[in-house]
């Protein structure tokens, strides 16, 4: 069982806003997923499938970066090329 | 190049966006309508995942499958109606309103590719794309009544697809024949250096209905609790029919069902967690406050962006990932999902297919489904082929109550060919 | 030195500390130069650009965006890893690291985590009581995140401006256990282990913020350590974070020693505690901020296959690193110890002596290690802005005695200031000539009026009566004080042994 406590604590790892009014809501229907999800207390830890997909590499070689006005033009905060973004103190 | 005609009357709120007129050139595709999902980006045409937080957004380069189908010939039309970063089964879930059912416009298409399904089963376009994280493609195509293909992971790119749970997803066909999906399949698949489990295996195949001796399996579990009874008679009809086309069906187990749908609810939620942590407002979508400390900012940002149900399965994942729960979650969900590719692999030594049905259900009244868990229930019989990166088809089989039902066909990696051939087959069955 | 020892142990009644140790781990992140970004094609070479220009759909984490591994940077770190005596893992992978904050790109940023590169290795240095070993834990690749500029200060900053342009960039991180036993060998440490890496040519200290280290430390009772092992109860520790200079590390240590040491002895209790080093102000700051919670929610990355690459070490020749070169330095230039080590300390100042050894090994290596470097040193310039062309004309001038070695020093300092000044400097023969530093050339064994040394010192001996005087009374100083003045008068360009001969010549003649 999590607490109203516990999901206001993952809202805020999850850096999402959650209202006040809506905790008691999130509560119950996490606790109905989590309880759900307690089946998977049955499996066996097993070792982990193994691929023969690996090593996928690309060469040092440069490749063009995006345009200038491209790489702002999704954003209205900028200011001299940099992205404006809120304080972080 | 020649500018395609097109109905631009949406009555079934498919679209999000839609274009002014859409090209058509040369090529396999050529004079060919298409529609693409809104997770797929598309050059200077916005692309929000049916999302607030990318409301505006305009990607500055075309996801890997849209240049395909554009070098192809095909003329984009717009961009499809989905549940939000394809967190849904009903295509509700969407900023821009639930997406209607062409089939009862009182009931939902499916989703989370609903907007696609409906696009295509209203005639508004003759194929689309979707994707299928956990049965999105196939989900809607069942309730639609059109054909849609969850390819092999793998076998098409999913640069530029916005990701929602990257281990389980694929961009796949939608269209009203199976050969159509053949056809597009010829486009979309191929090795892409800039996906990094992207595997070169194009698909070059002309659908063949010849099944005899084809052994499908078909497992319990895919009869079993939840599934709506009348769905089934009308799936073990068309399986009958399969039967009567030469195939011989065989009747097995797959106990990792049982943990199946945790498994994929744990891992998508974990990895969406993730995925969609890159939305703050800073580079992209409505900006961020920049008066405010970044946390208070981004935290704003994301209660005001995301929807109900993005927030909640952020907000699982993050529990699964946390130190003191992974083991509990997140790891054991890697463990149970390897049991259900062991599973899928040992009855491929036995079977060349595995069919069942797509849901467990029809489609669903607008506004019924209101508790996620149930919602999430409706899911069971699709997710084991994402988790186990399998490719698999829905193809229309009937309808009960007057809905479509979709009948499923999985089959092993890279046999695409196969599960469309089966398909076909069926398709050719029952128009005959 | 018994008597200090005394003190302490009259002290140590109320409370010992006279007995502790420090016990220092390090945490090293360095820039790897290949000319991509990790996971994307965009150039590393931003650092003379505007913001924002080395940027594409990957580095910016615009949605849907994959990343792609840059081959060259996993050879690099396996090179580091092999170099410093690591074990290379038989499969490793990429993870994700999960934390929020505005220099992220996607909100999460890719490392390693359970599965590194390459473990357990050790890097020996020059420790203060002699040859140590420190042992490294793990080696791992990861990327840089971006570069956040605030504006008016952190403190004060009403926003952020934030540049991607750094954010991809490879980075290897050096995990040390807590071998490390002052400030003063943390640096050694660093510098061995930056030496290294450039000879491995895989990382170039010059450019600005290549190197960040993060430092763990704490004082405990001696032996403790050794006893005890980590995490068992203790008396707490610092974690230093984010000090991005080699001088910082040592200063950012040693106020930490102190600041620890202060808190023990009135008493405190010091908790496990992140801190900040200001590098202005030389003072570490508590981060009270909860940025810092340990929650990063690590998770397998699903966009990236595994890496399976622990042969490829085996194909790797590795150059030859300090220590060797240290070695050949002493048996094939016959350079002392001392001159072998802080000459293959830095890869360019051994590069730069092997191109100039050659006049003279033993007599260059004197010049470059104590001479050059010191100067060097003192206007805080690189070896690289000296031309080995003009340093081996100075070296063979002053060699053959054209210069003396305070006019060769006077030249030096000369041709800096101006290669600081302007970027470029004369030859040293223009210098020589320019400051009259050329060695006055005694015409053979003539007491021509005419030659410099004989004017000079007539000038001296009529000057100095008295000197001269006392010279004549058999006093040995007077004449040391006269060859002195000739010097003084010729202003260094006399050679000694000229000076003394007119000298005697004039003196013994007229006495």
């Amino acid at each position: 069982m999590v607490s109203e406590k516990d999901v206001a604590h993952i809202a805020e790892l999850a850096d999402i806003g959650i209202e006040k009014e809506e905790l008691a809501e999130f509560t119950g229907r996490f606790n109905e997923i989590l309880d759900y999800f307690d089946i998977l207390d049955q499996v066996e830890q097993g070792t982990r499938g193994g691929t023969d997909l690996v090593n996928i590499f690309r060469d040092d070689i440069v490749e063009d970066s995006l345009p200038g006005d491209e790489v702002l033009a999704n954003t209205l905060e900028k200011e001299d090329g940099f992205f404006r973004a809120p304080r972080v103190m | 190049m020649a500018t395609l005609t097109f109905t631009r009357d949406d009555r079934y709120n498919a679209f999000i966006t839609m274009l002014d007129n859409a090209e058509t050139g040369p090529g396999k595709l050529s004079g060919i309508g298409i529609a693409i999902k809104d997770n797929i980006s598309t050059r200077g045409i916005q692309t929000t995942c049916a999302s607030r937080i990318l409301e505006g957004y305009l990607p500055p380069y075309d996801a890997h499958v849209v240049t395909l189908v554009k070098k192809a010939g095909a003329g984009i039309v717009g961009k499809t109606n989905m549940d939000e970063f394809g967190m849904g089964t009903t295509t509700e879930n969407s900023a821009f309103g639930p997406t209607k059912n062409p089939a009862d416009t009182s009931r939902v298409p499916g989703g989370s590719s609903g907007g696609s399904a409906a696009a295509v089963a209203s005639g508004m376009v003759r194929m689309a794309l979707g994707t299928d994280t956990g049965g999105s493609i196939r989900c809607p195509a069942a309730f639609c009544g059109i054909v849609g293909h969850k390819p092999t992971y793998g076998r098409v790119s999913r640069y530029g697809l916005v990701a929602y749970a990257n281990s389980l997803e694929q961009i796949g066909p939608m269209a009203r024949t199976v050969s159509d999906i053949s056809l597009l399949m010829e486009v979309l698949t191929g090795y892409d250096p800039r996906d990094s489990t992207s595997v070169n295996c194009p698909y070059a195949h002309i659908p063949d209905p010849d099944i005899r001796g084809l052994k499908i399996g078909v497992p319990e579990e895919y009869f079993g609790e939840g599934v709506d009874p009348r769905v089934a008679s009308v799936v073990w009809d068309g399986i009958s029919l399969l039967e009567r086309k030469g195939a011989d069906i065989i009747t097995c187990r797959m106990p990792s069902m049982a943990y199946a749908l945790a498994a994929y609810y744990v891992t998508c939620t974990s990895e969406a967690s993730s995925n969609l942590a890159r939305f703050d407002g800073v580079r992209y979508g409505p900006p961020a406050d920049t008066r405010q400390t970044w946390h208070e900012s981004f935290q704003e940002r994301r209660r005001d962006g995301f929807g109900t149900e993005v927030k909640r399965r952020i907000m699982l994942g993050t529990f699964a990932l946390s130190s003191g729960y992974y083991g509990k979650y997140y790891a054991k969900a890697q463990a149970a999902r390897q049991q259900v590719r062991n599973d899928f692999l040992r009855l491929f030594r036995e079977v060349d297919v595995i069919a069942g049905p797509t849901m467990p259900t029809v489609a669903f009244r607008i506004g019924e489904k209101t508790d996620p868990l149930s919602m999430y229930l409706s899911d069971i019989l699709t997710v084991p082929a994402n988790l186990a990166g399998i490719p698999a088809i829905s193809v229309p089989c009937g309808t009960s109550e007057g809905l479509p039902v979709g009948l499923q066909i999985m089959g092993p990696h890279f046999r695409d060919e196969r599960v469309i051939d089966v398909a076909y087959a069926f398709e050719q069955g029952v128009s005959r | 030195m018994t008597g200090t020892a005394d003190t302490a142990g009259q002290e140590s009644r109320v409370m010992d500390f006279s007995d502790d140790e420090v016990i220092i781990g390090l945490e090293i992140h360095c820039q790897l130069d290949t000319l991509t970004k990790l996971f994307c094609g965009c150039s590393t070479d931003y650092r003379d650009d505007g913001p924002n220009t080395h940027v594409c759909p990957i580095c910016l984490g615009l949605p849907g965006s994959l990343p792609r591994v840059n081959r060259k940077a996993i050879e690099y770190a396996l090179r580091v890893a092999k170099a410093l005596n690591c074990t290379i893992v038989e499969e490793s992978e990429f993870a994700r690291k999960n934390y929020f904050y505005p220099d992220l790109n996607k909100g999460f940023q890719i490392t390693q985590y359970d599965r590194p590169l390459a473990v357990k290795g050790y890097l020996d240095i020059e420790g203060d009581d002699g040859e140590k070993r420190v042992r490294i834990t793990r080696v791992h690749v990861e990327e840089d995140p971006g570069r956040l500029v605030h504006k008016g200060g952190a403190d004060r900053a009403k926003y952020t401006l934030v540049d991607y342009n750094r954010a991809g960039i490879p980075l290897i991180e050096i995990v040390t256990e807590p071998d490390i036993r002052s400030p003063k060998e943390a640096r050694k440490f660093l510098n061995k282990l930056r030496a290294t890496l450039e000879y491995l040519g895989v990382f170039d200290s010059e450019k600005e913020g290549s190197l960040r280290v993060d430092a763990n430390i704490s004082i405990q009772p001696r032996g403790w350590f050794d006893r005890e092992g980590k995490g068992k109860a203790d008396r707490g520790r610092a974690e230093v974070k984010n000090i991005s200079s080699y001088k910082g590390v040592e200063k950012a240590l040693t106020f930490e020693v102190t600041r620890q040491k202060n808190a023990l002895r009135r008493g405190q209790r010091l908790g496990t505690e992140t801190r900040h080093f200001v590098e202005t102000r030389g003072v570490t700051t508590s981060s009270r901020s909860k940025e810092m919670e340990q929650e990063y929610r690590y998770f397998p990355e699903p966009d990236l296959r595994p890496l399976r690459v622990c042969t490829w070490a085996d194909e790797i020749v590795l150059p030859e690193l300090p220590d060797a070169r240290r070695a050949r330095f002493i048996t094939q230039y016959g350079c002392s110890p001392i001159h072998a080590r802080t000459l293959t300390g830095d890869l360019r100042v051994a590069e730069f002596y092997e191109q100039v050894a050659g006049i003279d090994p033993v007599f260059v290596a004197t010049w470059v290690a104590d001479t050059l470097l010191g100067e060097l040193n003192y206007r805080d310039m690189s070896i690289n802005r000296v031309s080995p062309d003009w340093f081996r004309e100075l070296i063979v001038l002053v060699h053959k005695g054209n210069v003396t070695d305070k006019g060769g020093i006077e030249v030096l300092r000369s041709l800096l200031d101006q290669i600081r000044e302007s970027g470029s400097c004369e030859t040293p023969g223009v210098c020589v000539g320019r400051l009259g530093l050329r060695v006055l050339e005694r015409t053979a064994e003539t007491m021509s009026e005419d030659d410099p040394v004989v004017k000079a010192a007539r000038e001296v001996i009529a000057e100095q009566p008295q000197a001269v005087a006392d010279f004549a009374a058999g006093k040995k100083e007077a004449f040391n004080f006269l060859v002195g003045k000739v010097m003084k008068k010729t202003r260094g360009r006399a050679k000694p042994a000229d000076v003394n001969q007119v000298l005697l010549a004039i003196l013994g003649k007229e006495g």
